[in-house]
């Protein structure tokens, strides 16, 4: 074992890409809760992301327009969702997983032809001298765009549910749709809206996953990186920043456990990939004393007729 | 309807399964055909029908576990684990009996895997319970867990000593007091089909026929009238994960002892995910599920088939099984409200 091969400036700038595909995911998931549906197939729409985004950027030759495609793949497949859950009236949690099930089946399908190909190479962006900065400069201003973008995101919708009027309305959809519905909001397209920024957001996690982190592309890639972020919800109490902290949190557990890989630490390599998972399940059991934040209308299906 | 709706969601699947098929450059109707007929009356059909139990018990077993626990709003999706689980806690304890051949191994067995699958699935109940956990994304989280702890028994503890450095158990085929043979020789009918059978008989008579089953419909219908009429939701928890738990095990034990034989990296094939499915489409009743648990492993079968006859991709299967369910959550609303079309009624 050698831990010195650690390095601590590498493992937090690391840390920053690690947790991005979780952040991303989480914020998207984040909103849809806040606006009252539970959708549980973040995990599929993320592995759909994560191969459109892969097929429109090996073809392309452009990442850039590979999230794009990936963002639209996760909002095509969330649609789905829409559909049972806004129009068909179905239960939330069963046609999640069922999203989660047939995405996970569709992306192997999609993906058959680009097992083993290399996706283009997405450079980090060129902050200039804050690059320079000594330690700084190494954790914070040396990514790609997307790690950036993602913040951005985070900061985008934690503004826009405080200080917006859009903001409040979804809140007002999610805590009592009835009485926002009595209000003359248009619940259902609310929602939609809120479910289909939330599948372009978990699509771009994760082709952060297949164009970045790995850079390649494996059936199941994602590996439950979904249910994480859906557990970051809860964890976050619906609130924005906590999200960032929670995922960083997670990021910095998953690349300190690969790098323990790589030191060859005395603890066999499968305990070691079971980490994220149970610190995910002993972080949910601290948190879920308090249950007072959860949006009112939370999976609840709304009927304009009730 | 309420019948009518999953022949509909079937008949729905195979129009739009043969669509995606054509998609991909296959004769859709030769591969429904494929799928659905060869199986049961092809050429070979007798080689396949075995299949069908060999297949459809482990479906069955977790599926009634699930059905119990989605009845009353309780979501065990972590079958999966709790089926690893059941296999090496199964395998195991034969293992640590090898070579010795006696009567009362395979009962241990059965105990064990049972046990197990019970122990890993009340780690979620017991958090729920407890700390009000979300028993969604523990049980879950515990599925990654278990693939891992499996992977390090089949390339550690449970290592075959004398398999030349091969991950994998012991073939348990080969230990005779462990091997869960076939009843009758050739029908593919082994201890697991039989347990599948026990357990849904259990569940109708649990469901239709015993307070508990009662406390379990009321629950999922109107939990705050369940709480006055005196059900305990805790230890209503702590039976539906728990009993769901020990089926899924039960079920990993029986593959692991029979038709897998041996414990390895990929023993799990996503029984345990598809049996949700089953669960759904047999509209959570016990004789639903079972003829959906039938008609979920042909579709496995006739996929194994249109994979190596037409080379239809295993993925197109896994897609066509998802469909499945789709299509019974949106024709649900067939069920459960009446359509009116062109009167748009403000409400």
């Amino acid at each position: 074992m050698d831990l010195s091969v650690i390095n601590p400036i590498l493992l937090l700038a690391a840390l920053m890409s690690a947790a991005t595909p979780i952040l991303l995911a989480a914020t998207g998931e984040l909103v849809v809760e806040r606006a009252g549906v539970l959708n549980l197939g973040v995990e599929g729409m993320m592995i759909v992301g994560a191969i459109a985004g892969f097929i429109v950027a090996v073809n392309t030759g452009s990442p850039a327009l590979g999230f794009i495609g990936a963002a639209a793949g996760g909002a095509v497949l969330s649609l789905l969702f829409v559909f049972l859950t806004q129009v068909a009236l179905a239960n939330q949690v069963a046609s999640g997983l069922g999203l989660t099930l047939f995405g996970l089946g569709l992306s192997a399908l999609m993906g058959q032809s680009y097992v083993g190909v290399k996706p283009p190479r997405m450079a980090d962006l060129d902050l200039g001298p804050l690059s320079d900065i000594p330690v700084l400069g190494r954790i914070l201003f040396s990514h790609d765009a997307m790690v950036y973008i993602g913040l951005l995101i985070v900061l985008g919708v934690w503004a826009g549910l405080k200080f917006t009027r859009a903001g409040l309305v979804l809140r007002a959809v999610g805590e009592n749709h009835d009485a926002a519905h009595a209000l003359g909001y248009k619940v259902k397209r609310i929602r939609t809206l809120a479910i289909l920024f939330g599948g372009a957001c978990a699509g771009m996690g994760g082709a952060y996953i297949s164009l970045i982190r790995v850079p390649q592309w494996t059936e199941g890639m994602t590996a439950g990186v979904g249910w994480i972020a859906l557990a970051l919800v809860v964890f976050a109490s619906w609130k924005p920043w906590r999200v960032l902290l929670g995922a960083y949190l997670f990021g910095g557990i998953t690349q300190l456990q690969l790098n323990l890989q790589g030191a060859g630490v005395a603890i066999p390599v499968e305990y070691l990939a079971m980490s994220p998972y149970i610190v995910t399940i002993i972080v949910l059991v601290i948190l879920s004393a308090d249950k007072s934040r959860a949006p009112g209308s939370l999976g609840r299906i709304f009927h304009a007729s009730h | 309807m309420a019948l009518a709706t999953p022949v509909l969601a079937v008949l729905a699947t195979m129009v739009f399964g043969g669509l995606l098929f054509a998609v991909l450059g296959k004769d859709p109707l030769q591969s429904i055909l494929t799928i659905f007929w060869q199986p049961l009356f092809g050429e070979f059909a007798f080689y396949y029908r075995p299949q069908l139990l060999v297949k459809g018990a482990p479906l069955v077993l977790i599926a009634m576990g699930l059905a119990l626990g989605f009845r009353a709003g309780i979501w065990n999706i972590g079958a999966e684990g709790q089926y690893i689980i059941g296999a090496i806690c199964g395998a195991a304890a034969a293992l640590a009996f090898y070579p010795l051949e006696a009567w009362w191994i395979f009962p241990l067995m059965v105990i064990c895997g049972g046990l197990g699958g019970f122990l890993w699935a009340m780690i979620p109940g017991l958090l729920k319970v407890k700390f009000g956990t979300n028993e969604i994304l523990v049980s879950l989280m515990l599925v990654y867990v278990a693939e891992q702890l499996l992977s390090s028994m089949s390339l550690g503890l449970l290592k075959n000593p004398e398999g030349y450095g091969f991950p994998g158990s012991r073939n348990l085929q080969q230990y005779a007091s462990a091997h869960n043979a076939e009843i009758i020789a050739g029908s593919g009918m082994h201890w697991g089909v039989l347990a599948a059978l026990i357990a849904v008989i259990f569940a109708y008579v649990l469901l239709t026929r015993h307070r508990l089953g009662f406390a379990i419909r009321v629950t999922g219908e109107a939990p705050r009238a369940a709480k006055f009429g005196g059900v305990n939701p805790a230890r209503l928890v702590l039976f539906c994960l728990g009993a769901s738990g020990m089926l899924a095990g039960l079920a990993g034990m029986f593959e692991v002892a029979g038709p897998a034989g041996q414990i390895t990296i990929d023993f799990n094939v996503g029984y345990g995910f598809t049996a949700i499915i089953v669960a759904f489409l047999g509209r959570l009743h016990p004789i639903g599920i079972l003829l959906a648990g039938a008609l979920m492993a042909l579709t496995y079968i006739g996929g194994d088939i249109a994979q190596s006859q037409l080379g239809l991709p295993a993925a197109a299967i896994q897609v066509f099984q998802g469909m499945l369910l789709f299509f019974l959550l949106a024709l649900d609303v067939l069920t459960n409200y009446r359509l009116r079309f062109g009167a748009a009624e403000v409400a």
